[in-house]
């Protein structure tokens, strides 16, 4: 008998039921799906068809110049939209620089969701509004933020849960182990989507990990994995809602692993043909979000040729609306460069301040020089 | 909790006792728990041991450990948590147990803690304290004995304070936890122990946030100095008596905002300036505090502004470090470099 045999040591969780499922979980193509409640679906189905023409339209700004990069999520739409309808009124998100669809679904205004990828400002939208946390660049950072934020709320006593959006790439970073391991350790009310979209930028998942699946690396720290086919939207939206519901509830934070693929390059200036074979993406395109909703909508009658149409139409106005809005330049005011840094503008700030202002002034100067004197 | 008043009515001023800075910051922290509901204290070993300073000490007992708690052991984790707290409208104090143990929650401070007000036109304001045990003195191993206040003080963003006496621990600290901005506040750890006779009311009056305090006017030559180097440099002007100079000695308090107006009319007056920390001394505060100082004070000068410094080494063993650390005779060494004339 040593005193690893006593009470003094044991294993602080039985591992067994945080474990995922071998398989993703899935409700299209099954008998289940007969359930799902049509209000959802359509719900679903709409905003999937919006996010893809979203993406679309967005990387046709990027080669009219409009917008200075962007980082598609076709293919992963399911992901995106689910993600954002799960959460309630007073729920956060936690958007990587990928979710911008999740954050439009969200209902921030489609424009204010590009600002950062226009380069007009860093953040277009007042995160409190829609509780979305600006888009975050540098990867997991944005997981420990959801973290605190929903220790916060529960330290507060309020029913709020924060979901964080990350890629598989960024399971390799050192903050979403130390996001996952606080998050368990408080018993935090967050839980992580990881979207496996296969690749971060070129790199394989071969050689990004060896665990079994992004799910499983939950059990480490005490939370429970669930797996699920991240182009099953209703599929994606089940699992987190019970995900955010149980956070809600106190029971503490969940990871979910969504398997989904690429389908765009990294972003529009990427070229995937260098790292991936197309064989891939085709097999990856059978097994599309929006026609996988549209089948099993089609066979209960829920969807026909008409409601296709529709669909199509709302998503063909929106790109109209973002087009014409993203085509007007953005209103630039260089001395709000200065009036963000701090509260109160430090004398430094202030000296350069007024030597910008003096540099704008003498521009403005010369232009009005150079149109009362137009050279011959 | 009554206020005694005397005789005329005015408050009577609590009575003084002796304080360590430790204890200041001790109890300015216990004083901005019990003012503010939003204010929580977090980090490694700040709950039941009460920090390896005891700066933290009793304050889980008095406050529970939701309001002071010991965190998992990452540094990244610990300020990135702060980040989403204090969107969620809580004030977080964190401390890093030493200057070296807070590089892991670089990342997190200069893209996120530095940016989120800039990043959100002001709707995400960060007020969020990072308090840092810093600087060398004490025999500390390896990564014990870091000065790191460059690196903050070239970040966008946020304050870098740091207080060398017993008052401004108290005030300072206050200050920096009521600051709607992120403050880098460093505590100069061979001062924790320094002593004061000192009442926690009275520092409420010490000077704000980004203004340099004269500790010591002078005629000859104005010394420029910080947090740990501070009791040197008095002492270093106190020596300098013997050699017939009368030596100023500013202290900035404030690393950012920086207070050029003051120490500029410090060293117009004396037309000569020496600036003292113990970082090393390449692309260092000295460097941008000389420079200043230079600039606003040229035509005032009659010697180039010098540098007493750390070496460029990585900090040395303890038992190489003094001679590492800018001491009374590398001061006064200087100043006799100041272009006297005979």
């Amino acid at each position: 008998m040593t005193v690893l045999d006593t009470p003094a040591w044991r294993p602080r969780a039985d591992a067994a039921p945080l474990l995922p499922d071998q398989e993703p979980y899935r409700l299209l193509g099954t008998p289940a799906a007969a359930e799902l409640d049509p209000g959802l679906l359509r719900a679903l189905y709409g905003q999937l068809v919006r996010g893809r023409r979203y993406n679309r339209q967005a990387t046709a700004l990027t080669k009219q110049g409009r917008l200075a990069v962007y980082p598609s999520s076709t293919g992963q739409e399911a992901c995106e939209i689910a993600a954002a309808l799960a959460l309630g009124p007073r729920d956060w998100l936690f958007p990587s620089y990928r979710d911008t669809l999740a954050v439009v679904a969200r209902g921030v205004d489609p424009v204010e969701a590009l600002t950062l990828l226009r380069g007009d400002w860093h953040t277009g939208y007042d995160p409190r509004v829609h509780r979305v946390a600006p888009l975050s660049t540098p990867l997991s950072t944005q997981l420990p933020h959801a973290v605190g934020l929903a220790h916060a709320a529960r330290l507060s006593g309020d029913a709020v849960a924060a979901l964080a959006m990350v890629g598989d790439g960024g399971t390799s970073e050192g903050d979403f182990h130390e996001a996952l391991n606080f998050a368990a350790v408080w018993h935090a009310p967050v839980v992580f989507l990881v979207q496996n979209n296969g690749f971060a930028i070129s790199v394989p998942l071969a050689k990004q990990t060896a665990a079994p699946t992004f799910a499983h690396k939950a059990v480490g720290y005490g939370m429970p994995g669930r797996l699920v086919d991240g182009n099953d939207a209703p599929a994606v939206h089940r699992v987190l809602t019970d995900a955010m519901n149980r956070a809600r509830d106190g029971g503490g934070p969940t990871l979910v692993e969504a398997v989904t693929y690429r389908i765009d390059a990294h972003t529009n200036a990427d070229d995937a043909t260098r790292y991936r074979d197309d064989d891939e993406v085709a097999a990856w395109r059978a097994h599309d979000p929006i026609e996988l909703l549209e089948r099993e909508m089609t066979a209960r009658g829920l969807l026909d040729d008409d409601g296709r149409q529709r669909a199509a139409d709302e998503a063909e106005t929106l790109a109209a609306d973002l087009r014409e809005r993203m085509h007007a330049d953005p209103a630039l005011d260089p001395m709000e460069l200065f009036a963000h840094v701090y509260a109160e503008q430090t004398p430094q700030l202030r000296e350069q301040a007024a030597q910008l202002r003096a540099e704008l002034a003498a521009e403005a100067e010369a232009d009005r020089a150079q149109v009362a004197e137009p050279r011959s | 909790m009554t206020t005694a008043t005397t005789a005329q009515g005015r408050p009577e001023a609590p009575a003084r006792r002796s304080a360590t800075m430790a204890q200041a910051l001790n109890q300015a922290l216990r004083d901005a728990l019990a003012a503010d509901p939003a204010v929580h204290v977090m980090g490694e070993d700040v709950g039941t041991l009460g920090g390896v300073f005891r700066v933290t000490d009793g304050l889980a007992k008095d406050f529970g450990e939701d309001r002071c708690t010991d965190t998992p052991l990452a540094e990244a984790g610990i300020l990135g948590a702060a980040v989403g707290m204090a969107m969620y409208g809580l004030r977080p104090v964190v401390e890093m147990q030493f200057d070296a143990f807070a590089y892991p929650a670089f990342e997190q401070l200069v893209s996120h803690v530095a940016r989120m007000r800039n990043r959100t036109r002001g709707a995400l304001p960060l007020p969020i304290t990072v308090r840092i045990p810093y600087g060398g003195g004490i025999g500390g191993v390896e990564h014990h004995s870091d000065s790191s206040e460059a690196y903050y003080a070239h970040t966008p963003g946020l304050h870098v304070l740091t207080p060398a006496t017993v008052e401004d621990a108290y005030g300072m600290l206050r200050a920096a936890i009521a600051s709607d901005d992120p403050v880098i506040f460093l505590e100069p750890k061979r001062l924790y122990w320094s002593k004061a006779d000192w009442s926690p009311q009275e520092p409420a009056a010490v000077p704000p946030i980004g203004r340099a305090v004269v500790r010591r006017t002078g005629r000859t030559a104005t010394l420029v100095t910080y947090g740990p180097s501070l009791p040197v440099c008095l002492e270093a002007a106190e020596a300098a008596r013997e050699e017939g100079w009368d030596l100023g000695v500013v202290d900035l308090r404030s690393l950012v905002p920086f207070d050029e107006e003051t120490a500029a009319a410090a060293v117009r007056a004396t037309g000569r300036a020496v600036v003292v920390h113990e970082s090393a001394g390449f692309a260092g505060m000295g460097a941008e505090i000389a420079a200043r100082l230079t600039e606003r004070c040229f035509h005032h000068l009659e010697a180039p502004v010098l540098r007493v410094t750390g070496f460029d080494i990585p900090y040395p063993p303890p038992m190489l470090e003094r001679h590492h650390l800018p001491g009374v005779d590398r001061i006064l060494d200087a100043v006799g470099r100041l272009q006297w004339e005979d």
